[in-house]
Order: C-alpha cells, then sequence, then structure tokens
C-alpha cells in the first residue's frame, strides 16, 4: 500500500479495516484464438485482409487524384473530394483496424499488474534535496548577499517592460474616431454597395434601404472602417406611425428615417427589418429596435436605442444628412460619455 | 574480425540499427523502462487519445493548408473558378481561400478535415475533461495535471477561434466584429485595446495576419508543451484504473505497452484519423464561398459560432435587456457585455479550481489511483451535473432564434425560458443526480448483500413463496465495495480556542458534500449476510427442486 510507505493524513475518510477481500486479478478467459488453430488463422488472414485493403484504398486516392482533376464546373470539386477522401478513408481505417483487431486476437490478453510507487521521494531522496538547495544557496550567497538578490529581483521586474512597450504600436490611441463617421451636412445618401443616390420621391411607405454615405465607394484606404460605422437604414413610415420627440421633428423627412445599422449591443449590422411592426432586429443577438419610437430596445441584450441620422432633402430631391450622427454609433465604450 | 561479422550475421540489420542506436542515445534503458510499462484498459480513457490524435491531424492538415494560404487582408478582385463570387472585391486571405477550396486537388478536403477535427479536438478534450471529473480522477496526486488539463481546453477554445477568423468571410468577420464589441466594453481599457488588437479601427488590415500568427505559432507551441508536461505527468502518476479484483492505490492492472498498446493506441490514431477523413469527404463544413467576403453592413439570419464558443455567445443573448449603466461617474459601464464574460469566465474558473477544493474538504491526503464510480461520490456528481446543465443552457441558448423558428415559437418566450433555465435546471439536475446517486448505491448495497433477483419463485415445503437471489460471483462483487466513503465534519476550535471562518465554511461544506451518504458493505456485513439467507435459500431452493 501507498500509504504504509508514508503516513499521509485521511481527513474525513472513514478508515476501516472490516472491508471485503480484494479477490485478487480475475483468472484470464482464453479465446478462441488462444486455443484454436483454425481461428488464430482465420484472425492472421483478417489482419493481412485489412492491411491490404488499407494499400488499395491509398492506391485509390492517388488513382482518384488523376483521374478526377477539379475543373471550373463545381461538381468536379465535389467528386474530387469526395473520392479522395474515401480513397484515404480506407487507407487508414484498413491500417487502424488491422492493427487494433491484431492485438485483440493475436496478441496476449492477460492482464498484468505493476506496482505503483509513492510519487513523494523517500526521506533519503528528500534530504539530499534540501542538501543540495542549501549547498546551492551557500555557495552562491543567495540567501546571505541581500543587495545582490534584491537588485537582481530589480532587474528581472524591469527587464520585461521595454518587450510591454514594443507592442504599443500595435495600433494608435483610439482619440476621437468612434466618435465620428464620414457622415457631414449635405452628403448624400446613397445605396449599398451600388452608391447610388436616393431620392426622397423613391422611397415608398414601408420600403426599406441599406444605405452608405456618398464617396463611400472611392475611398482608397479605411473603406471597411468607414463603412462599418457609416451603414444606415432608411425606412419611410406613415408619418402618424411616427412618435418623435420634439427636438427630432425636422431629423426626418415626410415619414422618411434613418438609423444607424450598427447595433448597440456588440456592434453587428441591424439587417433585419419587419415590416408590419416597424421593428428593427439584429441577427446576432436579437436584440430588437422599434422604429416608430426613436428605435428604443423593446427586447434583447442591447440597452442604448440605435443612434438617428437627421436627414433632409437637397435642392434636387436626393435625400441627405444635415450632419454627423449625434452620439458615437455601435457598442459601448468606457469614455463614450465623455 | 570474424567475431564482428559473426555477430552481423547473427543480429543482421536491425540488432546493428539497435546496437547503433543504444550506444548513442541509450535506445536500451529507455525500453526497459517504458517498454513493458502497463496501461489499464477501458473506452472511456480513449477520449483523451482522440483528443491528442486529433491535435496531430491538426497539425497535419494545417500546414498542408500554410502552403496555400495567405493571411493578407489587401483587396483584391476575385478572378478564380467559382463564378458567382468573379469580379467581387475581396480581401487576399478570403481569395486564397477559394483558391485552396476550389483549385487545389484535395484542398477543400483539407480544410474540411482541419475543421471537422477542430471541432473534435475540443469536443473530445471536453468529455475527457467530464471523464476525469466524474470519476474522481483530479484527486490527488492529480491536482496539478487537472490544471493542465484545463489550460489545454481553453487553448483549445483559442485555437479555434483564432483559425475560425482566418479566412475573412462574412461569417467570420461577424464573430470578430462581437469580440471587438465585448473588448470596447471593457472598462477603463476597453477601446484601446480594441485598437490595439485590430491595429485601429475595426476591421482594420491587420488583424488576419495578426490572428495567423497566433493561430499557427503560438497557441500550437503553448499546445504542444502543454500536451508534453500533460503525458509526462501520466507517466509519473502512471494512470489510474477503475475498482475492480485486484486493482490497488499500489498497482497498475492492465496490458503492456509493447506489443498491446502499441498496437492499440497506434491503430487508434489511425481510426481516428479515418473516422475524421469519412466525414470530412462526406460532409461539407463552413462552406465559405456561401458566405462572401467581409463587409461590416450585410449579415446572414440564424449566425452562429462553432460549437465551443456557442456557451459565451448564448451567456452574451441571455442577459437582460438594459443593464447597460451609461452614465455612472461620468463613464459607460456595459453590463450587459461585462455580466455575460463574467459567468463564461466564472464557470471555467470553477471547473479549475474544483480540486483544490473538494481536496480541501475531504482533507484526504492520501493517493488515489483507483477511481470512483461516479455513483459513490453522489454529491460531487450532481455538482458535475449540474455544472453542465448550466453550460448546456447557454450554449442552448446561442440558438433562441433557431429553436423560436424551428418550433414556430415566440422568441421572447424562448428566451425568458432559457433565462428562467438558467438557474433553475442546473439545481434540479443537482437534486435529481444525487438522489440518483444514492438510489444505485443502495441498490448496490442489496445486491452484494443478498444477491442478484433471479426471477425464480420458489414455493418452500411449509408453503411460502419466495424469489431466489442468486449471490454475486466475488470479482464482480468486489466491484460494488470497494469505494471511499467521508463522513462531514464539525467545525472545531484551533490551538487557540477559536473557531475561525474557514473551519466553518469547511464544516458547512463537509456537511454539503457527506450527509447524506452510503457506506461500502463492509466485510463483517458481507459476512453475516452470507450466513444469514444467501446460502440458505439456495439449499432449500436445492430441496425444493429434488
Amino acid at each position: 500500500m501507498s500509504d504504509s510507505e508514508h503516513d499521509y493524513g485521511t481527513g474525513l475518510a472513514v478508515v476501516t479495516d472490516d472491508v471485503v477481500k480484494n479477490p485478487g486479478i480475475e483468472p484470464h478467459r482464453v479465446r478462441m484464438t488462444d486455443k484454436s488453430v483454425k481461428h488464430e488463422n482465420r484472425a492472421s488472414r483478417q489482419v493481412t485482409a485489412m492491411f491490404l485493403a488499407s494499400i488499395a484504398g491509398s492506391a485509390f486516392a492517388i488513382y482518384a487524384y488523376f483521374a478526377f482533376p477539379i475543373t471550373a464546373e463545381l461538381l468536379t470539386v465535389r467528386v474530387s473530394t469526395l473520392l479522395l477522401g474515401l480513397g484515404m478513408t480506407l487507407g487508414l481505417f484498413g491500417i487502424g483496424f488491422g492493427a487494433v483487431h491484431w492485438a485483440k486476437t493475436l496478441m496476449p490478453d492477460a492482464e498484468v499488474a505493476e506496482d505503483r510507487h509513492i510519487t513523494r521521494g523517500s526521506e533519503e531522496v528528500r534530504a539530499r534535496a534540501i542538501e543540495i538547495i542549501k549547498l546551492a544557496d551557500s555557495e552562491s550567497g543567495f540567501s546571505r548577499r541581500k543587495l545582490i538578490r534584491r537588485s537582481l529581483y530589480g532587474a528581472l521586474a524591469f527587464f520585461p517592460l521595454p518587450a510591454i512597450m514594443l507592442f504599443g504600436d500595435l495600433g494608435p490611441n483610439p482619440a476621437d474616431t468612434l466618435r465620428h463617421t464620414m457622415w457631414k451636412a449635405g452628403t448624400r445618401l446613397t445605396k449599398d454597395p451600388t452608391g447610388t443616390p436616393i431620392k426622397a420621391s423613391d422611397v415608398t411607405v414601408g420600403s426599406v434601404f441599406h444605405v452608405i454615405p456618398e464617396g463611400l465607394s472611392d475611398l482608397s484606404e479605411h473603406k471597411l472602417e468607414e463603412k462599418a460605422k457609416a451603414a444606415v437604414l432608411l425606412v419611410r413610415l406613415n408619418p402618424e406611425d411616427l412618435k418623435e420627440a420634439e427636438d427630432r421633428k425636422s431629423w426626418s423627412y415626410d415619414g422618411i428615417v434613418a438609423y444607424s445599422k450598427i447595433c448597440t449591443h456588440v456592434g453587428c449590422p441591424v439587417a433585419l427589418y419587419e415590416q408590419h411592426t416597424h421593428h428593427l432586429l439584429c441577427p446576432c443577438h436579437q436584440s430588437t429596435f422599434d422604429v416608430t419610437e426613436a428605435c428604443k430596445v423593446i427586447f434583447g441584450p442591447a440597452s442604448r436605442p440605435l443612434p438617428q441620422l437627421p436627414i433632409a432633402v437637397d435642392s434636387e430631391g436626393y435625400l441627405i444628412a444635415q450632419s454627423d450622427f449625434t452620439e458615437p454609433v455601435g457598442p459601448s465604450f468606457w469614455e463614450r460619455k465623455i | 574480425m570474424s567475431t564482428a561479422s559473426n555477430t552481423q550475421k547473427k543480429g543482421g540489420f536491425l540488432a546493428g540499427t539497435a546496437n547503433y542506436l543504444d550506444e548513442r542515445v541509450g535506445v536500451a534503458g529507455i525500453l526497459k523502462e517504458f517498454g513493458r510499462k502497463v496501461f489499464p484498459d477501458h473506452w472511456s480513457f480513449m477520449l483523451g487519445e482522440v483528443a491528442l490524435y486529433s491535435f496531430l491531424v491538426l497539425l497535419l492538415s494545417g500546414t498542408f493548408l500554410t502552403f496555400w494560404f495567405q493571411p493578407s487582408m489587401a483587396v483584391v478582385e476575385y478572378n478564380g473558378v467559382f463564378a458567382p463570387l468573379k469580379g467581387a472585391e475581396m480581401s487576399i486571405a478570403y481569395a486564397s481561400t477559394l483558391d485552396i477550396s476550389f483549385e487545389v486537388r484535395g484542398g477543400l478536403l483539407m480544410r474540411q478535415v482541419h475543421h471537422w477535427s477542430a471541432l473534435l479536438f475540443v469536443a473530445a478534450a471536453g468529455l475527457h475533461m467530464l471523464r476525469v471529473f466524474f470519476t474522481g480522477a483530479f484527486r490527488k496526486p492529480r491536482e496539478i495535471n487537472w490544471v493542465v488539463g484545463f489550460a489545454l481546453f481553453v487553448l483549445g477554445m483559442a485555437a479555434g477561434f483564432t483559425g475560425y477568423s482566418l479566412p475573412d468571410d462574412l461569417l467570420s468577420g461577424n464573430g470578430l466584429r462581437i469580440i471587438d464589441g465585448m473588448i470596447k466594453g471593457l472598462p477603463v481599457i476597453g477601446a484601446y485595446t480594441s485598437s490595439l488588437l485590430f491595429g485601429g479601427e475595426f476591421p482594420g488590415e491587420t488583424i488576419v495576419a495578426r490572428l495567423y500568427g497566433l493561430h499557427i505559432l503560438l497557441v500550437p507551441a503553448l499546445i504542444l508543451i502543454f500536451i508534453v508536461i500533460h503525458l509526462f505527468m501520466v507517466v509519473i502518476h502512471k494512470h489510474t484504473h477503475y475498482s475492480g479484483p485486484g486493482r490497488t492505490d499500489s498497482n497498475v492492472v492492465g496490458y503492456p505497452l509493447m506489443p498491446v498498446y502499441v498496437a492499440k493506441a497506434g491503430g487508434f490514431f489511425f481510426l481516428v484519423f479515418g473516422v475524421i477523413m469519412l466525414v470530412a469527404a462526406t460532409f461539407t463544413i463552413n462552406p465559405v464561398w456561401n458566405y462572401g467576403g467581409y463587409d461590416p453592413s450585410p449579415v446572414s439570419a440564424g449566425t452562429q459560432p462553432d460549437w465551443y464558443i456557442g456557451f459565451l455567445d448564448g451567456a452574451l443573448r441571455l442577459a437582460p435587456s438594459h443593464l447597460e449603466v451609461v452614465d455612472a461617474f461620468g463613464f459607460t459601464w456595459a453590463f450587459n457585455i461585462l455580466l455575460p464574460m463574467i459567468v463564461g469566465v466564472g464557470l471555467l474558473a470553477v471547473v479549475a479550481v474544483y480540486p483544490f477544493i473538494e481536496g480541501w474538504v475531504t482533507g484526504d491526503k492520501r493517493e488515489h489511483h483507483v477511481l470512483d464510480r461516479p455513483r459513490n461520490a453522489p454529491v460531487r456528481t450532481a455538482i458535475g451535473a449540474a455544472g453542465v446543465t448550466f453550460y448546456a443552457v447557454l450554449w442552448a441558448g446561442a440558438s433562441t432564434d433557431l429553436i423560436a423558428t424551428n418550433f414556430k415559437t415566440s422568441l421572447n418566450q424562448v428566451l425568458t425560458t432559457m433565462q428562467i433555465s438558467l438557474f433553475v435546471l442546473p439545481v434540479l439536475a443537482f437534486w435529481i443526480t444525487k438522489r440518483a446517486c444514492l438510489a444505485l448505491q443502495r441498490k448496490d448495497r442489496e445486491i452484494v448483500l443478498h444477491g442478484r433477483e433471479s426471477g425464480r419463485i420458489v414455493r418452500l415445503p411449509h408453503g411460502e413463496y419466495v424469489e431466489v437471489h442468486e449471490p454475486l460471483e466475488e470479482f464482480e462483487l468486489y466491484k460494488l465495495v470497494d469505494f471511499k466513503a467521508y463522513q462531514p465534519t464539525l467545525a472545531r476550535p484551533n490551538a487557540q480556542g477559536k473557531i475561525t471562518i474557514r473551519a466553518r465554511i469547511r464544516a458547512g461544506l463537509s456537511r454539503f458534500f457527506f450527509e447524506d451518504r452510503i457506506m461500502p458493505v463492509t466485510g463483517s456485513e458481507l459476512e453475516a449476510a452470507q450466513h444469514d439467507h444467501g446460502p440458505a435459500i439456495e439449499s432449500q431452493e436445492t430441496k425444493a427442486l429434488h
């Protein structure tokens, strides 16, 4: 018993000598392959057959590689994938089943016992280990020479600091970029992804437009970053369905309202519009916003309404922004209100 | 000369090689030490093996993919063979993923092998952890190895997530968007961390390359190191075995490494690889060509992460509305994001430290090498069941929308049901499991003491009818009686005569764990039972039959 080698505390265990006697390992049951040469030979043939099947499978995979090339026709990709894969599967299964069958039928299956030794070192070994540590300590003077030791601690604490600083250039300070989007006074609302401007008269009641600011498609850089902030949903309701706050009455145009498409929860595009209820639904976490009531949250984990983009119509009848969003779009961040 | 040529002739090439290796790396000593090492046999010990082998498959298939994949977010016009996307603007990462799928023979197969084996890796590691938990294999001396295994599980999720985002398709891009939103919600450091990670604003042009470095170098290297430590400790401790005849805490019963386990475990690698290959050849996974390249504006309905991230996504969905505090001390506290993160991380933290809690409560410092049958540790098993249930509800929470659409119910009701279930079901699972374990233990005692019901009704000479109970074979019987029992303790005063809070907590926990308990059948109980009626009925039966 390991317990006899070292007296470990037994804690709350109920320790008793009155236990049922351990009968020892069960006697080995002889298999058919142990007592019959016929069975043994059959098992041996089976194992060989499996290994041969493996060779056949691998050979088939090589054949399939050449015989079923992939072309512009998509079906060929499926056929190639399937046949290559099936050939290799047979190649693998043949080896696997063969080896396991070999072990189970032809190798000895009598259980054997091996002693375990307690993990803890013997008293002698432990004494020697302590001696070595003490010796190393006295030879180096690690405990004795406090100044050396403490200055080493200091050096070790400081040496990674420059390495941490080196990560500083992973990205710029967020600064004000989170607060602004491409929208400016006069920017036309255009269709995503074509970039064609939208006439107010083309927006029929009940219709919905996925909108990007004019000029987004022409950006040579940061196109996706700008789109990730500036994407807007444009909806037209019957003006009497809209419950608009006094200060936002001028933000819509004849029942047409524009809201940020970036969810205020964790930033997925709020892309689903339910026409008869005027609800916007985020497909990622099901936050639901009510367009008739300034996109307030009516369900789901989001907390803030979608920011509204104030819009107007220019002299040619196209929808334009009156200004940028008046608050940061998208997910919350610590300094959002500052 | 002649002796030398004689040995050559006797041993031939193999002996020559063996001699060469022994004189240079001491291979004889290694073989002597490990060649006949005994491993116990049980199907549940293969779960860890499945994880190990799927990791090897991941290394093989992943290396193949690196030969074509280009982790660049520079924008190109797609000009490959996949007609629906021809002319579309996309990142090079996405374009090269399409090329691997449509223009490299076996490329799609390897992508699918890689993805399926990643799913299998985390699943097998998780099941292996559950096996270790429910059998008490984490007890002394294996607590540290539990933590190493836990780290492997978390690293597996990290590897999965970093890899999932590489193709830069619409689905994985939205996944990154969610991560960005969660990071931004962190107090104080949120916006800065997001900017450092993405190299500026989301999505930026660097995240794929950065995740690539983590995915193909850092994370797999860490996994490999932890696997080595994990297996090294298995060698030090030797494998646990289930209770049974001949098994004790001071031996290990099973089959020798050479030849049996070389054949079985080696063969098993090919079987695991074969299953992955078969699934990859026949079932499509992550058809990125259907989603298109990443664009921050569109999104597809019914989006879901890979299964192992599901519980975190579910936690996000289950957070109640309007949790966020927009303006406390001038800052924004995104509790709708923080709370789910705390729940997810908290759940993992409890898993990591559980062995130390149980070890502290039992105070049992002995080495445990014989595994518990789950029923013989009712409260531990019940805790595990409650934990699994909690995880399962979070996980199902990631499918609220699909459940609502498929079962034609209201999304609101599904979500509310899940929110309630998250608290109610684990308690229920705990209670049912604990009761079931105690009942099974009672049944075991019954069988040990009175034998198994045979279904044969016998009429005794004086007219009484009895059912014959057949006594168990001693080997079978031993499996049912060999387990360790514990009893609760009182809070005892320490040397200063004070009852510390620590002592009170431990006493309380010990009651929680061991108040309700069934003790193993003792030797004298068994003897008394055997004298009592077992043989008596048997002999009466014999009389009756003749």
